[in-house]
């Protein structure tokens, strides 16, 4: 024992008065040293750590899969819309979505036509019919779209290569993303050539495939010159369309015949340009049903699931450690040093549980992708917008998990 | 004397409001001079622990005169307390180690406090300490890897790295068998001693009165005999 306090005595400054004053904390310091405990602690206790990093990845995949499929669903559901390649569209105002269009009158196709800054006005055909499965027989709903496939004004892939094709009679084109309960058209098409199918009460001939993608509102779609519609849509008017597509000449600007067609044209059709078409249909889908609300709740059900579980992590493991935090007050540590410990103990595990959550949403995104035929996949905004969310949650759950630090008095420390 | 670490006057503490009050320390009189080895005995529940937590700047005063290394405690803020706590060197009954550090980073903790030293500086005194505490070779194991003795002296060299002006103490041998309370007694008064710094230590342990300069008795909250 002599020996080591003789030892002691030998060392540099051992008798020297303490230090007085505060040295100026850098902002480093400031948060890293706490961060640097937060993170000795956690990965201390591993099992506890991984409960933890498993339960906010379980929160980021249930949020990315939900925001996944609203984001899915709007762009499905306008996929038909965005397809389309004209400047302006006419539409009756009562139509609410693509799927159950009001008509409007043939005729403002050729009053549109009087603006000189128009090159073409293409009525659109939309209805659906039942599709009578060749293998089982069974029906099902697909979307038919009815138009002048010579005109251009619709680019959907594809369409091109089969443009002279659907000119015959009875031809129509087959949409090769359509779900799979109508049969592999692709395959068959290959095998034999064009082959017959019932749509409606009519038997009519695939002659070629196109590229649209299901929506939540059709299953499939078929494309066809306006005389074959006609032949399938027995007693359909044809001086009623649902749509008007109008491709202006090269170089017109499209806001003001956008104004121009408004003054022309009677109140009873809506001036849409494609984005404004597209906003349309999406804002059916959000407001006009619960589904936008559905995958909203559900977002929010998944941060607040991951939230209680950080705040069970993050409170049990303050609870665990209250002497030891109560004897860091007691040398010196202030409350709010503690808070950061508890705050940078919430971010690590926002961060360490958000990174697999990521690449899980990304292999969930294919998986459920080409399960349910719906565009899913990662984008850099969502990314950010959920990384965010996580980020909120877990300090959320820190500064609740704080006031728990009250409890931690240095004065309990002498009993 | 007028710079003597601790300086109590007149210093009185309940516990409760109104008819459930109940009065733990009566007009304290009590001084600690530099370098001095102070022991504080007595019965439980005879105020000794509290008194303890108020030099240490613990519990906030209710009546009296305390000056603490300079500091008059009476009416202090909190941020002034905290201040005068990184002055101080704590050390428990219980250990109270950080389980998920080591030794070394547990001392180290005591530093990172106040920004006076880098990091590396830090480890190095850390460092330091532990040796003179016996634990060089012990530097980077776990508390949890330590016997009770081994870690109550990792506490005193976190207790002493800083260079406190004072140490408080209670029953730092309470958990601890014989032979090594009194190895842990004896080293605190020494590096204390070869370090002028005064020692206020809460202790019922007979066997540890040795290593004190002065013995205090406190008896329901007044301070009774003096040796």
């Amino acid at each position: 024992m002599n020996a080591l306090t003789d030892n002691l005595r030998a060392l540099p400054g051992a008798s020297a008065p303490a230090p007085q004053g505060k040295g100026s904390v850098s902002l480093l310091d400031w948060f890293l040293l706490p961060a640097r405990l937060a993170a000795r602690q956690l990965f201390f206790e591993r099992a506890r750590l991984f409960s933890a990093i498993a339960g906010v990845m379980f929160a980021a995949v249930l949020v990315f899969m939900q925001l996944g499929f609203r984001a899915a669903l709007f762009d499905s559901a306008t996929r038909l819309y965005a397809a389309m390649q004209a400047e302006l569209f006419l539409m009756n105002p009562l139509t609410m979505a693509s799927f159950r269009p009001e008509a409007m009158p043939r005729i403002r196709a050729h009053q549109a036509l009087a603006l000189p800054e128009v090159a073409q006005a293409v009525p659109v055909y939309l209805t659906q019919a039942a599709w009578r499965s060749p293998e089982t027989g069974a029906k099902r709903a697909i979307q038919l779209i009815g138009f002048d496939v010579e005109a251009g004004a619709m680019r959907f892939e594809g369409l091109d290569n089969i443009s002279d094709a659907l000119r015959q009679v009875d031809a129509v084109g087959f949409d090769v993303r359509s779900r799979p309960e109508f049969g592999d058209v692709a395959k068959k098409l290959a095998e034999a050539g064009p082959f017959e199918v019932q749509i409606g009460n009519r038997m009519m001939r695939i002659v070629g495939t196109v590229e649209i993608g299901p929506s939540f509102g059709a299953d499939g779609n078929l494309v066809m010159s306006e005389v074959n519609f006609r032949r399938v849509v027995r007693g359909r008017d044809p001086a009623n369309v649902d749509l008007i597509a109008i491709r202006l000449v090269p170089g017109a600007d499209i806001q003001a015949a956008k104004a121009r067609l408004k003054a022309l044209l009677p109140g009873d059709v809506l001036v849409l340009t494609q984005p404004e078409l597209v906003a349309h249909e999406r804002h059916y889908w959000e407001t006009a049903t619960a589904i936008g609300f559905i995958f909203g709740f559900g977002s929010i059900m998944g941060l607040i699931v991951g939230m209680v579980i950080v705040y069970q992590i993050l409170f049990s493991d303050i609870a665990n450690h209250l002497r030891e935090y109560a004897t860091m007050k007691a040398i010196g540590y202030s409350n709010f040093y503690l808070a950061r410990v508890v705050m940078a103990s919430a971010l690590i595990l926002a961060v360490l549980g958000f990174v697999p959550g990521f690449l899980v949403s990304i292999w969930m995104y294919d998986f459920v992708g080409a399960a349910t035929f719906l565009p899913l996949g990662m984008t850099l905004d969502r990314g950010v917008t959920v990384f965010l969310m996580i980020f909120g949650m877990c300090a959320l759950a820190g500064l609740l998990a704080m006031r728990k630090l009250r409890d931690a008095n240095p004065a309990d420390m002498f009993a | 004397m007028l710079n003597d670490p601790i300086r109590i006057e007149a210093l009185n503490y309940a516990y409760g409001e109104g008819e459930l009050r109940r009065p733990v320390l009566r007009d304290v009189k009590l001084q600690v001079g530099i370098g001095e080895v102070l022991l504080l005995t007595g019965p439980s529940g005879s105020g000794k622990t509290t008194l303890l937590t108020l030099i240490g700047a613990l519990r906030a005063m209710q009546e009296g005169s305390c000056q603490v290394l300079g500091q008059e405690l009476f009416g202090a803020s909190e941020r002034a307390r905290v201040s005068l706590r990184q002055r101080i060197g704590f050390i428990f009954q219980n250990h109270n180690l950080l389980g998920a550090l080591t030794a070394r980073q547990n001392v180290a903790m005591a530093l990172e406090v106040t920004a006076h030293y880098p990091e590396t500086e830090r480890l190095a005194r850390a460092g330091e300490m532990l040796a003179a505490v016996g634990l060089a070779d012990h530097a980077d194991r776990l508390p949890a890897k330590l016997s009770g003795g081994q870690r109550q002296r990792v506490a005193i060299a976190r207790a002493l790295v800083g260079k406190p002006g004072l140490v408080l103490a209670d029953e730092p041998t309470a958990a601890l068998d014989k032979v090594s309370g009194a190895e842990v007694a004896h080293l605190l008064r020494d590096l204390a001693k070869s370090r002028g710094v005064p020692i206020l230590m809460v202790t019922h342990d007979p066997r540890i009165l040795d290593i004190a300069d002065r013995v205090v008795s406190m008896e329901d909250g007044r301070i009774v005999e003096k040796m």
